[in-house]
């Protein structure tokens, strides 16, 4: 059993402002404030330094910036979409079919491509994200600290892998080994609808599995590296009032790291969905496209957003069938919102700590 | 559990040391085997892709060649030749890309956090950037595409794909720095104003090197992601066997975008090539996190 | 934050400065007195002009463009070119924008806006489409036990729009008499990518073999299922017994498959450099001028004994006139070294060789660039 009293206290950027009730003179000793002559300390109007407008003008305009960028590629992906939809032949949302090939008889449906993006974005999540708390509490609380920092190391390097080495592996590595346990799940589990044999050729491993597989892994680091940060700066205070308090090594996490990281934790997963959402050239590599649609079943092949858009956009030369796509890439755009905004009030929610 | 924590009256009680029940001891247990086995399961495919890329890479780069020369001139089944192109063009549309993208980033994670508060611009802003983590690089490439060439009707060039990969590596930034920023205690804030030391100097000599190593981590994740997208490369400045020193014109080369390029090529040195490029920019992006994490140690507030 | 910034970028600048201090060199000629040099000094190019040209488009031609820019190399030293195999659509996209040289296509340019926007990019001269590369396409397949089969386009039609889905289908055994055939189903790969070898796939089934699901880039057989690009479909049919698609000669070859006999009604033709050379002896040109658009039915439709019907032809599509003098020049001499020297490397590299009156052809138009 770990004994709760032996908590590692490495000092952490962050701890000194975790003291709290104690006067800010002590604290201006530890944080480093350099003297600061060109700060006069005046009594009137404090609020208006030109540094401070400068400053608060700067970061302001950074958050324009972005507002108008994503508003333009926005407005592009519309205009460029929009004509397409109006030539569309069949219902955009709900038809499953997907020609694009005579620019005058457009047939587009999302449906599939929403469903098959979902599933394998969920896939990757469900998958990543346990593993993901597990690796970053592992890392901040548990491992000894020259086995973290090393493993930490490795996790990074992972993060600087390239899509489309994921692609490869997954295509010429993973797929293959994975072949016995989809066969099994399908051969024993396949009365569940989403162990069902799917529409593609389960030996060659271009299922919604494997790529959703890959996908976590691909994730993993960014969830992992970036839950790590902010567990690391859990208040010291805390942790060591839950050890005075007799908590075991659990508690300690579950009723201070926890809670504290919970926010950050949330916040990087969703940045690992965006990239699980928008991945591109790996899924474009290892997900079979099916002539049959997606079926629920986790070894059903298909095409997602970007995977579609991908797989086409070498051959766009007319403005309206890529403007099919284009309206797929809309989709994502929102549906990538969607996922952010349950995300954030899930968190805004459970807002216990603060 | 937490009402043992919070009940005054256990505590009180004279037993200075009392034997933890059963039941905790069986779930810190459980949670303990849980993280470790987290970790182990995760350590398996981490391992193994790894493990692909070197054993299957390491031989390629061993060549001297392969660090300064180009693919110029080489039959698609002729081995040897170099990644020096591919390597300065991921070099330099990463760098150019953090150039831009780091500073808006930051800045705009620090509006978020410190200036923004429930205003109506922070809220769009938190709207905007959710939406751009999950754009794919194809759709940021064709954006770029149409705005750049199609409308401004300027060339294709190193510039252009580094615009297109600003879409891709600000979300990650902004996300990441305005998690690291939240987290940093207002205490220190608190105590810096009180001070009288201006709010900008507060952020800028307080909140971000408190934030610096986590920030850092973003950076890097956000840089690794980008210097891995081929996409933007190829519908941008497209693929030159040769070297391009100029930014601002013509084809040049990207490591992700030489490893799409030799899937065309279905010999044995395509695939050499694909997984030599594939380990050049693991080294590449390792030896920029070893930067990071020195840059880390060396700017991070001293705790003592 | 100022600082830390600087102390950043500095490092960064530090470390690549380290790295790209060793100068890179684009130099990979052979040290050794190798092949392609000896031949270089046979042919009558006229070098100069721009020495980096730009070209982009299909990635079916890429490998023979590495042979080209090779050979290119050898006769006129110190040029180079740059070939981005996005595709034919990006690359006739490209090209019409005027952000390369000349583009690479597996079809001509479409009458109406695509001809307009090209006559647009070379100042009011209309473009050329002009067929450079050969690529046969195999029918490659994996069936263990059998290593010759023979198919006919209506056959093939059947197999690849799902109504013969057993290998030993009495259409198929019609076909090859004495071979033995195994009782496993046909598992069709196709590609999931929009591709001109698709395209180039369905529109031979549609002109010999009766396929009525259309053309197109992308597959419209409704049966199988699609990986991505030339290496995924011939890697998948490598790892599954019982496989067919249809890919480039080379990847077949790289990837071990087998690849079927196509009997168009005189006999199994056997795909080899010759049976498709003559396939392009027999081609009909329908462009006028030097506008050398093939009438690619006069190829597919093609009945002739021994010959390979099964071709994908690459144009590179090219202004008549309208080239600044030092682009038109390095232009011309590339077009010329690759229809003649470069093409010695072709059949190493999967394509068919150009036979000789159709290099003539080819050759005259390229001169007659202005």
């Amino acid at each position: 059993m770990n004994d709760p009293v032996v908590a590692k206290r490495p000092a952490r950027p962050g701890d000194t402002g975790a003291e709290r009730g104690v006067a800010a003179a002590p604290h201006a000793s530890e944080a480093p404030i350099p003297p600061t002559p060109e700060a006069p300390v005046t009594t009137k109007a404090p609020h208006v330094r030109p540094g401070d407008r400068i400053f608060r003008g700067l970061a302001t305009g950074s958050g324009v910036f972005i507002v108008v960028l994503i508003g333009a590629i926005g407005l592009f992906l519309i205009l460029q979409a929009i004509p397409s939809l109006g030539l569309d032949n069949v219902n955009f949302l709900t038809s499953r079919e997907w020609n694009t090939t005579d620019p005058t008889n457009l047939r587009f449906g999302i449906l599939d491509l929403t469903l098959v993006t979902v599933v394998v974005a969920l896939v990757a999540l469900l998958i990543a994200m346990p593993i993901a708390l597990g690796i970053a509490l592992f890392l901040t609380q548990y491992a000894p600290r020259n086995l973290a920092r090393p493993f930490a190391y490795v996790i990074d390097l992972l993060a600087a892998v390239p899509s489309i080495v994921f692609g490869l592996w997954g295509l010429f590595v993973l797929g293959p080994v994975l072949f016995p346990l989809s066969e099994w799940l399908i051969g024993n589990l396949g009365w569940i609808p989403i162990f069902a044999k799917g529409n593609v050729n389960v030996q060659l491993g271009g299922t919604i599995f494997t790529a959703g597989i890959v996908v976590a892994v691909m994730i993993l680091p960014i969830i992992t590296a970036v839950s790590r940060e902010v567990f690391e700066r859990t208040p010291t205070m805390h942790v060591e009032g839950a050890i005075a308090l007799g908590a075991t090594k659990w508690e300690v996490v579950r009723t201070t790291v926890l809670p504290f990281g919970k926010a950050g934790y949330v916040s990087a997963s969703m940045l690992g969905l965006g990239r699980a959402l928008g991945e591109t050239i790996a899924v474009a590599i290892i997900l079979s496209t099916a002539t049959a649609s997606f079926g629920w079943s986790l070894f059903d092949g298909g095409s997602t957003f970007a995977s579609k858009i991908a797989l086409a956009a070498p051959e766009f030369n007319d403005a309206r069938s890529a403007g099919a796509y284009i309206a797929a890439g809309l989709v994502l755009f929102v549906l990538t919102f969607v996922v952010n905004a349950i995300a954030r009030s899930i968190v805004a929610g459970h807002k216990e700590y603060e | 559990m937490s009402t043992n924590l919070a009940d005054p009256q256990r505590l009180a009680t004279p037993p200075t040391f009392q034997k933890v029940s059963t039941s905790r001891q069986i779930k810190n247990g459980l949670a303990t085997a849980l993280v470790w086995g987290a970790f182990l399961i995760a350590i398996i495919p981490l391992v193994w892709v790894l493990y692909t890329v070197i054993q299957r890479g390491f031989p390629v780069i061993l060549d001297g060649d392969w660090w300064q020369k180009s693919m110029s001139g080489l039959l698609s089944k002729q081995q040897g030749g170099g990644a020096y192109h591919a390597i300065y063009g991921t070099l330099v549309q990463g760098l150019i890309c953090a150039l831009i993208s780091v500073p808006i980033g930051i800045m705009t994670a620090i509006y978020l956090v410190e200036y923004g508060g429930r205003s109506k611009l922070a809220k769009a802003t938190t709207f905007m950037v959710d939406i751009l983590t999950g754009v794919p690089s194809i759709v940021a490439a064709l954006f770029v595409y149409t705005v750049w060439i199609t409308t401004f009707g300027l060339s294709r060039s190193a510039l252009a794909v580094s615009l297109a990969l600003v879409l891709l590596m600000v979300p990650v930034i902004v996300r990441t720095t305005e998690e690291m920023l939240k987290i940093v205690p207002d205490e220190l804030r608190e105590a810096s104003y009180a001070l009288g030391i201006p709010k900008w100097k507060t952020i800028a000599k307080i909140v971000i090197p408190t934030a610096l190593s986590g920030i850092l981590t973003g950076i890097m994740l956000a840089l690794a992601r980008v210097m891995g997208e081929t996409a933007p490369v190829l519908v941008l400045a497209a693929y030159a066997p040769f070297i391009n020193y100029n930014l601002f014109d013509g084809p040049m080369a990207s490591l992700p975008l030489m490893m799409v390029n030799e899937r065309n090529n279905p010999t044995a040195a395509g695939f050499d090539r694909i997984w030599g490029a594939a380990i050049t920019l693991v080294v590449l992006i390792t030896l920029f996190n070893l930067l990071a994490t020195v840059i880390s140690r060396a700017l991070a507030p001293k705790t003592k | 934050m100022k600082i830390q910034r600087h102390g950043a970028v500095l490092g960064l600048v530090a470390a690549s400065a380290l790295l790209l201090g060793a100068c890179g060199s684009d130099n990979n000629a052979p040290t050794g007195g190798n092949n392609t040099a000896s031949n270089a000094a046979s042919v009558p190019v006229e070098c100069g002009g721009k020495t980096k040209l730009n070209a982009e488009g299909s990635s079916a031609q890429k490998n023979a463009v590495d042979a080209f820019v090779q050979a290119y190399q050898a006769a006129c030293p110190g040029v180079d070119l740059a070939y981005n195999p996005s595709g034919s659509g990006a690359g006739v996209k490209n090209f019409n924008a005027g952000q390369v040289d000349f583009g690479g296509s597996d079809s001509a340019l479409k009458e109406g806006a695509e001809t307009e926007a090209a006559a647009k990019r070379c100042q009011t001269n209309p473009a050329w489409n002009l067929p450079l590369v050969f690529g046969p396409v195999a029918v490659g397949y994996k069936v263990s036990g059998v290593d010759s089969l023979v198919l006919d386009a209506k056959t093939t039609a059947a197999i690849f729009s799902g109504t013969v889905k057993k290998w030993n289908d009495p259409a198929i055994k019609a076909l090859n008499g004495s071979a033995t055939l195994p009782d496993k189903d046909i598992a069709v790969i196709y590609r999931s990518d929009e591709s001109g070898t698709t395209d180039n796939f369905q529109k031979y089934l549609k002109v010999a073999g009766g396929w009525t699901k259309g053309d197109g880039k992308q597959f419209k057989g409704g049966v199988g299922e699609g990986k991505e690009k030339s290496a995924g479909v011939a890697q998948a049919v490598g790892s599954i017994d019982g496989a067919i698609t249809y890919v480039e000669w080379s990847f077949a070859q790289d990837n071990k498959l087998s690849v079927a006999k196509i009997d168009s009604g005189a006999g199994a033709v056997e795909l080899t450099a010759e049976s498709a050379g003559k396939a392009i002896d027999g081609a009909k040109i329908k462009g006028q001028g030097n506008d050398l658009v093939l009438d690619l039915d006069s190829i597919y439709g093609s009945k002739a004994a021994g010959s390979y019907p099964l071709l994908l032809a690459t144009y590179e599509i090219v202004c008549s006139k309208g080239y600044d003098a030092d682009t038109a020049k390095a232009v011309k001499a590339f077009l010329t070294v690759a229809a003649t020297t470069g093409q010695a490397q072709l059949a190493d590299a999967g394509y068919v060789p150009l036979p000789k009156a159709f290099q003539d052809k080819l050759l005259a138009a390229v001169k007659a660039i202005a």
